[in-house]
């Protein structure tokens, strides 16, 4: 028979406000085993923990019961407790009385009877419980980086520069993300490949780094410390180790019709090309479905022409399998399809653009060499209109709930540029609120409004229509209460952001998960912002939520020292809460292995009694997540976790209904 | 193809060529339309007040009509079309409307919504199909024409689910079966000025003018509408100086039985 401690917490008012603790400290001591029970404050503090460990000491408890917050957050605190008096960490349990009570009930008298139900179920599961043995595992000491853009990169050089190994697996051609697109960043306007593109040198030169670009995880096995990945390599048709990027290829293709990713599609490259002058790795890459080669089978004027020898029609996709201790999701953004929005009229119109793409228009290496001329007769726009919150904040289908965070302040940033350099040209900004917290942010985005006379409009568009090659903005200016009527050269849309398309699946592959608009959730949305959920999986930039540059680079180093503290560690302590086979009852039907996520179950042939030699589950302990999957799945009844045994989930369940 | 036929009261007094034209075409064509038994008035303009049933009975009682014969229900004036198609979806998905709706007519089987109701465009572009049109036209209109939507043939769109309301197609495409060529005009989703053609003649004005003027500006040589409303305003408030006309009338001279 087991001597349990019953200890509940007040947490200030946050339970004893809502649940009589007093009375749920009176009926543990009728419960089966209670040989002691208390009611605190503060159990989690210093004093608290006293309490418990004295407890223990002068009564020799074997077993404890916590009844206090999720065991999220403080089950670890009372384990280590109940360890430095000697007792098994794994002899305490928790009954959730904050969450699962005082914070969602009204009513004492109900919640003071459910907390005493809860308190009854782990009273009953202690009973039950054995002291348990933590194993340990090894660490790997290399991290992947998914994703290439700005807070890919910075992730990576800060793990790097801590001395370990990092691979950052691209799927462009390139590394450099978004941020290698933009012309200037705020609140600075320093531009932005000057800041960039010494941290992708930086990256493609550092010894500790592997650029795997071109490339995609295609599975993930393992966990935390000891993940095995699998990235499947793209073929370039362009050999890397001989290619030096010399670009000659790209200006002998003859196929000129592809869309120029880089520039937002607004002219047009080779069907071999570099996908920019800075491009990291810079070597090209041939597209097969421009390819007249591939096409047609005629053609290899770049092998031809190709000095270096470099061009290979020949090459096949490649595996490549390495083995990480941590990995960092920093797979970022696109801004969203505008099919949705057509009141904006930016798919009948060419001089309705994006800020993405007035970013590539105002830049030297863009379509016009950094003049800004208008996409429809290449004139130069003398009244510009920008709107704000295309498709963010709004309740429709294609809209997203979210505020964007970054146009606000790109958009005073574009303003302020085109009146710097056009002082003739009139620009307008629709905007619904201007949001520009952040140092330096809200004096930036006054400078437009005061000394550039940018003409701000509190209001939204509701339609813009061509009307003889002028666009004609009608929308409404909330401050005036009336519609204003805006004939403009050019609209920039500030088209809302969303993950990238791969986030869904990178999360899949990876078990973290994802929230309803596929941002990926942190463990804990205020103290562990850059770990996911996910134990040895952690979130860099754009990929966990809308966040600008300064914001992504603070992240991905946060999220780099996370990486290094895991990977310094040469062992990790493993999770004892294991599932076991009792090779009696297997009959090593397969069930078990079918439903294992982790590949943590295979099969022996044993001798389970003498003479009687039987094919029998066999679990990985190390590689076993305790996810419970195989005990329910398991028709014999042979499969069972530790600490979450088929018999103490029953004694919980009986206690419950009691 | 046999369809119940819903034609309206302003296709049987202003707007006859909308309705006769309807009908030859369809003939020609090999849709068979049956005029909805002792049809009543639209209700004339579909009412957001909630508890406002009253105005939409008579909508219910053509709806139960094409239930009860067992057909689809076709209408072709957009202004008809817009009612019965939104107290349809009421009688769908609004139990407070459909409840009252329902207690008031007291009918043998109560009716839930069960009619599909579509427009004479949604006719041509999905039961017969546009390409079928452009192998039975035999006079070829060759002509620039500027199609008016107007508002209430797409919106709300959520209940139309006729075309995309910002951007739409099907009257350019109706326009391209008939061996004409679309212009697109600004404004051609947006309102006429409707009924401010009674009481505010300058708002009518400013809006039909709006369309009217983009069209010429782009070279159309005639504009075409599914609204007897649209159709009045444009000519008498917008100024056209080029013919606007029914898009059924000139499917009709298009399919040689005008």
């Amino acid at each position: 028979m087991q001597k349990i401690g019953v200890f509940i917490c007040w947490c200030g008012s946050n339970i004893a406000a809502t649940v009589d603790v007093k009375r749920v400290a009176e009926a543990a001591l009728h419960e089966p085993g209670v040989v002691y029970s208390a009611d605190y404050q503060y159990m989690c503090s210093e004093s608290g923990q006293t309490l418990i460990k004295n407890a223990i000491k002068e009564k020799g408890l074997t077993g404890v019961v916590v009844c206090s917050c999720s065991p999220r957050m403080h089950e670890a605190t009372f384990r280590k407790a109940a360890e430095s008096c000697g007792l098994n960490p794994y002899m305490v349990e928790i009954a959730n009385i904050r969450e699962h009570v005082s914070w969602i009930h009204k009513d004492i008298e109900e919640a003071t009877e459910k907390a005493v139900i809860l308190m009854r179920a782990a009273v009953a599961k202690v009973n039950l419980n054995q002291s348990l043995t933590a194993g340990k595992s090894d660490v790997v000491k290399r991290a992947l980086v998914i994703g290439g853009g700005i807070a890919g990169i910075q992730t990576a050089i800060d793990i790097a520069d801590a001395g370990y190994e990092v691979d950052i697996v691209e799927k462009k051609p390139t590394i450099g993300g978004k941020m290698s697109q933009l012309d200037k960043t705020f609140p600075t306007l320093d531009c932005a490949a000057c800041i960039l593109t010494p941290k992708m040198v930086e990256a493609a030169s550092h010894e500790k780094i592997r650029i795997i670009s071109y490339s995609e995880v295609e599975s993930v096995s393992g966990f935390v410390g000891n993940f095995t990945a699998r990235i499947k390599k793209k073929p370039r048709y362009v050999n890397e180790a001989l290619c030096t990027g010399c670009g000659i290829c790209a200006e002998k293709c003859p196929s000129r019709k592809s869309k120029n990713e880089f520039n937002e599609g607004m002219d047009t490259r080779g069907a071999v090309y570099i996908p920019f002058a800075q491009a990291v790795p810079k070597l090209a890459v041939i597209d097969p479905t421009a390819c007249i080669k591939f096409k047609t089978g005629k053609c290899g004027l770049c092998e031809r022409n190709c000095t270096a020898k470099a061009i290979d029609f020949n090459q096949k996709e490649q595996i490549i399998e390495e083995k990480y201790g941590a990995i960092v999701v920093a797979t970022g953004f696109n801004p969203i399809k505008l099919d949705g929005l057509e009141e904006y009229g930016y798919s009948q119109n060419a001089d309705v653009i994006t800020s993405l793409e007035l970013e590539r228009l105002m830049n030297a290496a863009g379509p016009t060499g950094g003049v800004l001329l208008r996409p429809s007769d290449r004139q130069h726009p003398h009244k510009i209109v920008f709107v704000q919150c295309v498709g963010s904040r709004g309740l429709r289908p294609c809209d997203k709930p979210y505020c964007s965070k970054i146009c606000c302040m790109y958009t005073a940033k574009h303003s302020m540029l085109i009146r710097e350099k056009y002082p003739d040209t009139e620009v307008y900004v629709f905007y619904i609120d201007v949001r520009t917290p952040g140092k330096n942010f809200d004096e930036f985005y006054r400078r437009a409004v005061e000394q550039y006379g940018v003409h701000y409009v509190k209001g939204q568009v509701g339609k813009i229509v061509n009307d003889g090659g002028k666009l004609i903005v009608h929308g409404s200016d909330l401050l005036m209460n009336e519609q204003v009527i805006i004939d403009a050269d050019l609209v920039v849309l500030a088209a809302a952001i969303e993950p990238d398309p791969t986030a869904k699946s990178v999360a899949t592959m990876l078990t973290a998960s994802i929230d309803t608009n596929n941002f990926f959730t942190e463990a804990h949305p205020k103290l562990r912002p850059v770990e996911s959920p996910t134990a040895g999986v952690f979130l860099s930039g754009v990929c966990q939520g809308p966040k600008d540059i300064p914001e992504t680079v603070a992240q991905a180093s946060a999220a780099a020292v996370k990486v290094v503290g895991l990977l310094s560690k040469d062992q990790l302590t493993c999770n004892p809460c294991v599932a076991g086979s009792n090779e009696l009852l297997c009959n090593g039907c397969s069930s078990c292995e079918k439903v294992c996520p982790y590949g943590a179950i295979s099969y022996i042939t044993k001798e389970v009694r003498r003479g009687d030699f039987r094919r029998v589950a066999f679990v990985n302990e190390a590689v076993c997540q305790g996810c419970g999957a195989c005990t329910v799945t398991c028709p014999s009844g042979a499969m069972d976790l530790k600490g979450f045994t088929n018999k103490q989930i029953m004694a919980e369940v009986d206690a419950i209904c009691k | 193809m046999k369809y119940s036929y819903y034609p309206g009261c302003t296709l049987k007094t202003k707007a006859k060529d909308l309705d006769i034209y309807a009908r030859s075409s369809a003939e020609a064509l090999g849709v068979e339309l049956v005029e909805v038994k002792e049809w009543q008035c639209c209700g004339g303009v579909y009412t957001t007040a909630q508890d406002e049933i009253a105005t939409k009975l008579s909508a219910v009682r053509t709806l139960m009509s094409a239930r009860d014969e067992g057909t689809d229900l076709v209408t072709v004036c957009a202004a008809c079309h817009n009612v019965i198609k939104r107290v349809n979806d009421d009688m769908r998905n609004n139990e407070y409307v459909s409840t009252r709706a329902n207690n008031y007519l007291q009918a043998e089987a109560p009716y839930a919504g069960e009619t599909r109701v579509i427009h004479f465009l949604e006719l041509l572009r999905d039961e017969i199909g546009f390409e079928n049109i452009k192998k039975a036209v035999k006079n070829p209109i060759s002509k620039k024409i500027a199609a008016y939507y107007g508002c209430l043939l797409l919106r709300p769109s959520s209940v139309m689910q006729m075309d995309n309301p910002e951007n739409p197609s099907i009257l350019e495409d109706f326009i391209k079966a008939i061996g004409a060529t679309p212009v697109i005009s600004a404004y051609r989703n947006e309102c006429c000025g409707s009924y401010f053609a009674v009481t505010d003649k300058s708002i009518a004005k400013r809006n039909s003018s709006k369309f009217v003027d983009s069209s010429e500006k782009n070279g159309a040589e005639m504009i075409l509408t599914a609204c007897p409303l649209c159709l009045y305003n444009l000519k008498q408030n917008g100024g056209a100086s080029v013919p606007v006309v029914y898009f059924t009338e000139l499917l009709a001279e298009a399919l040689g039985v005008k």
